[in-house]
């Protein structure tokens, strides 16, 4: 595949020569795009697709887009009683309900958009086999539609907070706009990554599903971050902050959980420079995770 | 032997050749078996060799051949959805294809949305389709229904809609696949009408069909594939002659 390509570039190279009879302005080469960027390109095609997925999701169902709202609420509900009640897990954690709700909310944002993502691409086999379009828009897509269903838990979170009495700093609130495009940068490059794989082997989508079941214990969610760093050595311990999931958490915990309680709890040392540790390895990620897209990309049509 | 006009081409393909890989493996767990056992992974099928096309801008081509000569896998790599393993292939201009109408048509959306969604990935932009989306209805005779379910629709219903959809899109290269198999006789009629609006406007059109009727009326130019290769170019009449005679 990759001769091929450079095999193309050289010929298109060539013609640029006077000598050849063909005057090839205005030529391109079909199925030749700019990758990720070329969604920009398709941004209405984008919105149509983001349309298309919030409003055909609760197709069928009385509640709705109650749904929304009612299953992150059970699942606080579930944590709550189990690991706040049962198993006391909230000692020394204040307020533990908003500790716990707050850390919730962020990894179901990044478990929707990576396990949608990944799935993407055989999703839309129909339209990949048939037409070519920006392949890049069907993930694209997928996390921007996960990102419209964590509004409703959002808004969940804000209500409860208006309740207790929530006074953020703007420091703290852009922590949490920080924190939520960290996670969608991080699952849309995991998800580029993993749905490319997902097209030849469908192995992908099954270790997709344990690395969620390992995000989803592994960042401080049920339990406080200090908990890990007793338990660990040093450098495992950096090694665990240094995950964008656990810092995009703390952030949502700063910026949520932490004004409501005394603000004696202890933080996390240096979580701007965490954060900032986690937008360069997102960023990374992304790019490694388009290059291997569009790699693989050449072959969609013919192996789904 | 291809009389190529004057005219510019609008599609160059140039010693085209594509294979395909078929791999015999699924999942890792094969892969690695197979890896073990050292059995082959793959097996190779020459699906195209050697094709060498210049369509001129305006000009109506038939592709014809029997099942597997590859006529659908050129059409794929003229609309970029499969890649050449060698050679090159230039378009110049906006290629929309009747390839499959409806691949991107979602049931639980109505008629409207569904038209604009897939007018979107048929490249247009939001005014685009609002200036055309009366026409797109008007041709559908879809009515009333527009804002009904498509999966409530009838199939002819569906299958109009998608066509009508098709070909209104703003393009300079259409690409023909099958797709005038669709709907009644006299929807038929009225796509045919169409299309030969479109090569009067001067639009290319590279058409895929079994209908050698069909072909012979809207095309001035015949290619004939048999199992990849190419071994005719030239007027449509003795092309539907040499299919006749050739062999799969």
């Amino acid at each position: 595949m990759a001769s091929g390509a450079q095999g193309r570039a050289i010929t298109i190279f060539r013609v640029t020569n006077p000598a050849p009879a063909d005057d090839l302005t205005g030529f391109s080469v079909p199925g030749s795009g700019r990758g990720i960027l070329d969604v920009f390109r398709y941004r209405y095609l984008l919105r149509l697709l983001i349309r298309k997925g919030t409003q055909t999701r609760y197709h069928g169902s009385v509640l709705g887009w109650t749904w929304s709202y009612v299953k992150p609420a059970a699942q606080f509900g579930i944590f709550y009683v189990v690991m706040g009640v049962f198993l006391n897990l909230n000692r020394g954690i204040e307020n533990f309900p908003i500790y716990l709700f707050s850390g919730i909310i962020v990894v179901n944002l990044f478990n929707e958009s990576f396990s949608n993502a990944t799935k993407s691409i055989v999703n839309n086999k129909a339209l990949v086999k048939k037409i070519y379009l920006p392949r890049e828009l069907f993930p694209v897509a997928d996390v921007f539609i996960a990102f419209v269903h964590f509004l409703p838990q959002l808004v969940i979170l804000l209500t409860v907070l208006l309740f207790v009495g929530w006074a953020p700093t703007l420091v703290q609130v852009s922590g949490a706009l920080l924190a939520i495009f960290i996670v969608l940068t991080f699952a849309l490059g995991l998800g580029l990554f993993f749905g490319a794989l997902n097209v030849s082997f469908r192995d992908a989508q099954n270790l997709v599903e344990i690395i969620l079941l390992f995000a989803t214990w592994t960042a401080p969610v049920l339990y406080s971050f200090t908990l890990v760093r007793d338990k660990l050595p040093p450098w495992l311990f950096d090694l665990y902050m240094a995950n964008p999931l656990t810092v995009a958490v703390e952030l949502f915990h700063s910026a949520f959980w932490f004004p409501t309680t005394s603000e004696t709890m202890e933080r996390p040392e240096h979580l701007w420079l965490l954060a900032g540790i986690a937008v360069v390895a997102v960023a990374v990620l992304m790019v490694v995770g388009q290059f291997v897209f569009r790699k693989l990309e050449g072959r969609f049509a013919q192996d789904l | 032997m291809p009389k190529t006009s004057e005219a510019r081409p609008s599609i160059i393909i140039d010693d085209v050749a594509k294979h395909f890989t078929l791999r015999h493996t699924q999942s890792f767990k094969e892969l690695f078996i197979s890896w073990i056992q050292r059995k082959k992974l793959t097996s190779s099928f020459q699906a195209l060799d050697g094709i060498d096309v210049r369509v001129a801008e305006g000009e109506s081509v038939a592709l014809l051949g029997y099942n597997g000569s590859g006529k659908s896998t050129l059409l794929k790599l003229i609309s970029g959805v499969l890649r050449p393993d060698r050679g090159r292939i230039l378009t110049r201009g906006r290629v929309a294809g009747l390839i499959e109408v409806g691949a991107g048509f979602h049931p639980d959306l109505s008629g409207r949305d569904n038209v604009y969604l897939n007018a979107a990935i048929l490249g247009m932009s939001r005014p685009e389709i609002d200036a055309r989306f009366d026409q797109i209805v008007e041709f559908s005779e879809i009515g009333e229904f527009i804002d009904t379910e498509v999966k409530h629709y009838s199939s002819g219903m569906f299958v109009r809609l998608a066509f009508s959809v098709a070909i209104h899109t703003e393009l300079d290269i259409l690409l023909v696949d099958e797709v005038l198999a669709v709907g009644d006789a006299p929807f038929r009629e009225k796509c045919k009408t169409k299309i030969r609006e479109l090569v009067e406007q001067g639009k290319t059109m590279f058409v895929v069909s079994h209908d050698l009727g069909m072909v012979s009326e809207l095309c001035s130019r015949g290619i004939v594939i048999r199992r990849g290769k190419m071994i005719f170019d030239g007027p449509v009449d003795e092309a539907v002659a040499t299919l006749k005679e050739s062999t799969r």
